[in-house]
């Protein structure tokens, strides 16, 4: 038994039965009723204000929990690069992994909060003392930066909180997501949107949003392997899923407020087209890697900016897809470092020659992440690009069409950066660098293999998927449309 | 029994740990310690039972015994508790530099002494009335000047010394003066009675601002606010660090519960409130930007320590300056009093911490703590969840504390002062988060560091302040119910 054997087996246990309970969730959840919360449990902390740790599953966190638990079990497969420390290492990644699961499935507003705070020193350790490159830097840009973002997002729910209460006016303060959804919209619309706005810009520095992205690549380039899988794969997407479980439902006069729109239209696109091109420009394909789920980050907020049941739905898939997505490329990437002892693509070359199984997985890794189809990200960038023309004005393109239009093009930035990734370090003359790597072996196979799979069935069958993700959308397209009046 | 014979019994002890250090030649005086934990630990239990209710006599327009007196009552047990584990764990660096009398270290009043304070700032949580105040707050005073420069063969101990010294002189001055102006514009020293004077319309704004102001200025000292901050790094770091930490939770919190009650004098006034107001938010943004700010670039972890306090000052100022109301069923009183017990419990794990490292490797400084978690993973350990708490993470206390400071500001929708406080958080984040790097990312000085011991005692407290900081995060039920006593 190698050192750290016992830190390594109880995190494998801990991500086996992790997967084994999400694998029970999925069968006993009740997919007609996504709309609604099921699993619910509850234990009172205060009563005034009324405050708990409630926990419950709907469709859109059933998918989440999936995406969870599947990345985990490949992160925690992943071998250390370094011997030693194995066990802050892995209790790292289950922190990280941790903070994320508790926050998708809280249902009350304060520990949906505080459990996606859990991440933020492991992985700040992580990256700082297992990291590569300028690992440092980028250790302190994230922490620092998530941070601001963090305490602009809980000065923007303390408001959202306190507000919510003055407009249900019976002077009880509650932290109850599925209360706060009845009391928030009557907020007057001139409150909701500095609230919606605030928000927004808190979600949006943890999501990468354009022009809040420069934390991000350079972060997910140095991490260490599970890191960057569990941070840019799961962790990333508590900014997104807030936007759907908090923002948008509960604030909608500050969803529909025209100019907030057309400020995140904009952003969006930053994220797509000036990220894309930033994207094609590196030449290090972490940095590639880093980039390219800033860039993709874009497709979401289009996918919630259309408001429509069919483009959440999207969304919501495509948080899946580019979750699972970005954490096999984050996997092949570190294992190419490793047996290669660079990501430099003008030093990288023919590596498909000597580990085939590791081109083939790359390759489909890319098609996935371009958004080919069979592969999960194909159904879901559909789904948000139809959703962007849902409600389209009869008689002329509003500013949401014209977005979708130009974001299209990101399909084609997207596929020319992964494929010439792909080309350089994979094809040609084996350099010198490459010559003499070895392939994967079976072990180090499995947590590549279980990626691939999950996005290729979900890509094949995406009604797996939808099944859950439908419903939720249906009810939360809805609920936005409703607006007070101002 | 009475609420009052709290404070009758811990001067008695000290009375009785004073004789017994002078009287038993006992070689090792560790005993002064252990029976002065003893005896605290006893009237900590006994403060739960104690007869709460005012009777006619005219001592209760001096003494109150509300939530807010017991839970601040609670908080100076504690805290004295907790110095006096410390300052056993700190005895060999006091065996150091303490005069010798018959070769060895004089350090037994070292554990009496703290029991006065203690005594003292029990008796402030309860005054209500100004001679009260500033007796009790005279009695914590004089005693922290014996216990800074407690270390007398070490030139840094004596230069705290004398700055705590000047600098408090000076801020009783502005103390009494102020009281001075106060009891001439109202003709009262009971709070109650000067509240209902200054509220009823008679009374000039002009002098009752001066008074505001000079008071201000001498509470400052004792919370470690602008103005009167900039004691606050060097006695730090030249007191015994035990001290040190008694005087960042203790002699703070002492001072926030009078703050708390003269303010709540001048905030109730319809005439003052708008300018009281203002100033505050002027003093909570200035102190949040000095606090937060200069702690950036500090290499000394005292003197971090130091500076982290003055910015927790400012995010207490930022809750007192949001008006009485506060938030989530705290008034902004009880919300201080919440943070401040958050504050001890994590302040004091890092300084439990910082003793340790202090007594084996004898500095202070940030790079003793290299690869802390190499050579201790469990102290390393402790002090990532203090840091943590202190940086405001969600799940620890530390992070309750600010939460329930920034709604207390979003509802008096303070914004400006409140980018102040996202600032200093942030801040706080980078500050905080270098103890980690040291700890974690450096590698030790050297391959050969001795492996550090710990007593049982401090173990049990380590572990103890690290599952209240854990658990209060989570479930902080109990402290609602002690400020709701």
């Amino acid at each position: 038994m190698a050192a750290g054997a016992p830190a390594r087996l109880t995190a494998m246990a801990a991500a086996v039965v992790n997967a084994a309970v999400t694998a029970w969730l999925l069968l006993k959840f009740q997919y007609a009723d996504g709309a609604h919360y099921q699993f619910e449990a509850h234990r009172v902390i205060l009563g005034d204000p009324k405050l708990g740790f409630n926990v419950g599953i709907d469709g859109m966190s059933l998918i989440m929990v999936l995406l969870t638990s599947v990345v985990t079990l490949a992160a925690v497969m992943m071998k250390p690069v370094k011997a030693g420390g194995e066990a802050l290492y892995y209790s790292s990644s289950l922190l990280i992994a941790a903070g994320a699961m508790g926050a998708f499935v809280a249902t009350d507003l304060f520990f949906f909060y505080a459990f996606h705070e859990l991440a933020l020193i492991p992985t700040f350790l992580m990256i700082g003392m297992r990291g590569t490159g300028d690992n440092k830097d980028a250790a302190w840009k994230i922490t620092i930066y998530l941070g601001l973002g963090s305490l602009v997002l809980l000065a923007g729910l303390a408001a959202l909180v306190t507000q919510a209460s003055a407009a249900a006016g019976n002077g009880l303060t509650t932290f109850d997501m599925l209360e706060l959804r009845n009391l928030a919209p009557k907020i007057a619309a001139a409150s909701q949107e500095p609230i919606y706005l605030t928000l927004l810009l808190g979600f949006g520095v943890l999501i990468s949003l354009f022009p809040f992205h420069s934390w991000a690549a350079p972060a997910y380039a140095s991490a260490p392997a599970p890191t960057a899988m569990l941070h840019a794969g799961v962790l990333k997407k508590f900014g997104l899923y807030g936007l759907l479980r908090v923002a948008a439902p509960m604030l909608p006069a500050g969803f529909h407020a025209e100019w907030i729109q057309n400020l995140l239209l904009v952003l969006l696109l930053g994220n797509i087209l000036y990220i894309g091109l930033v994207t094609i420009a590196q030449k290090e394909l972490d940095l590639v890697l880093g980039n390219s789920s800033v860039m993709h980050m874009g497709y979401v907020f289009l996918g919630i900016a259309s408001g429509t049941a069919i483009g959440i739905s999207g969304a919501v898939l495509l948080m899946f897809a580019h979750g699972v997505s970005i954490a096999l490329l984050f996997a092949l990437c570190s294992i190419v470092r490793e047996k290669t002892g660079t990501l430099q693509m003008s030093r990288l070359g023919g590596l498909a020659k000597y580990a085939p199984f590791l081109g083939l997985t790359f390759a489909m890794a890319s098609f996935a992440s371009i958004g080919l189809p069979g592969f999960a990200n194909f159904s879901a960038e559909l789904l948000v690009f139809l959703g962007g023309f849902a409600n389209k004005p009869a008689d002329h393109l509003g500013p949401l069409q014209i977005t979708t239009i130009l974001a299209l093009w990101g399909v084609v930035i997207s596929a020319v950066y992964m494929l010439r990734a792909f080309r350089k370090v994979f094809k040609g003359e084996p350099s010198e660098a490459v010559t003499g790597a070895t392939d994967l072996k079976c072990c180090g196979r499995i947590p590549v293999l279980l990626l691939l799979i999950a996005l290729l069935v979900t890509g094949f069958f995406p009604y797996l998927l939808m099944q859950a993700a439908g419903p939720f959308a249906d009810a939360l397209a809805k609920a936005i449309a409703v607006v007070v009046a101002p | 029994m009475p609420v009052y014979s709290l404070e009758v019994a811990v001067v008695l002890l000290g009375l009785v740990l004073l004789m017994l250090e002078a009287f038993i030649p006992a070689k090792d005086k560790r005993f002064v310690a252990h029976t002065a934990l003893l005896g605290l630990g006893a009237v900590l239990v006994a403060s739960f039972f104690v007869n709460r209710t005012p009777d006619a006599s005219p001592f209760w327009s001096f003494y109150t015994a509300d939530g807010l007196a017991m839970t601040y009552k609670v908080i100076a047990l504690v805290c004295t508790m907790l110095v006096i584990i410390l300052g056993l764990d700190y005895i060999p660096v006091l065996e150091k530099f303490t005069a010798r009398i018959g070769g060895r270290g004089a350090w037994g009043e070292f554990f009496c002494l703290p029991v006065f304070i203690c005594a003292g700032m029990m008796w402030m949580a309860s005054a209500t009335d100004l001679t009260s105040i500033f007796v009790s707050l005279e009695l914590v005073t004089i005693a922290f000047y014996v216990m800074v420069t407690f270390m007398r063969r070490n030139v840094g101990s004596l230069e705290a010394g004398v700055k705590y010294l000047i600098l408090g002189a000076l801020s009783t001055g502005f103390l009494v003066y102020g009281f001075t102006w106060l009891f001439g514009v109202t003709g009262q020293t009971n709070l109650s009675l000067i509240a209902a004077k200054l509220n009823s319309g008679t009374v000039a704004t002009a002098p009752a601002m001066f008074s505001f102001a000079l008071i201000l200025v001498a509470l400052a000292f004792k919370i470690g606010a602008v103005p009167l901050q900039f004691w606050i790094p060097d006695v730090y770091q030249g007191a015994p660090t035990p001290v040190t930490a008694y005087l960042s939770v203790g002699s703070k919190a002492a001072g926030f519960i009078v703050t708390t009650r003269i303010l709540q004098v001048y905030l109730g006034s319809d005439v003052l409130v708008h300018n009281c107001t203002a100033i505050l938010l002027a003093v909570a943004c200035a102190t949040l930007i000095v606090g937060n700010l200069a702690a950036i670039p500090q290499t000394n972890f005292k003197r971090l320590l130091a500076y982290s306090s003055i910015s927790h000052a400012g995010f207490l100022v930022l809750a007192l300056a949001s008006g009485p109301a506060g938030a989530f069923g705290l008034s902004s009183g009880q919300i201080v009093a919440f943070y401040l017990a958050a504050y001890l419990i994590m302040t004091l794990l890092a300084f439990t911490v910082l003793v340790v490292i202090n007594r084996t490797s004898g500095s202070d400084d940030l790079n003793a703590f290299n690869g802390l978690h190499q050579r201790s993973p469990f102290l390393a350990f402790a002090l990532l969840v203090a840091v943590a708490s202190l940086a405001g993470v969600p799940l620890t206390v530390g992070f309750v504390g600010k939460f329930f400071v920034f709604a207390a500001a979003v509802k008096a929708s303070l914004w400006l002062p409140l980018g102040f406080a996202v600032v200093g958080a942030v801040a706080g984040f980078y500050y905080y988060l270098k103890v980690l790097r040291n700890m974690y990312w450096n590698a030790p000085a050297s391959a050969t560091m001795p492996a550090i011991t710990l007593s049982g005692l401090t173990k049990a407290t380590l572990l103890l302040l690290i599952a209240a900081t854990v658990a209060l995060g989570v479930w902080w039920a109990p402290l609602f119910q002690l400020l709701q006593r």
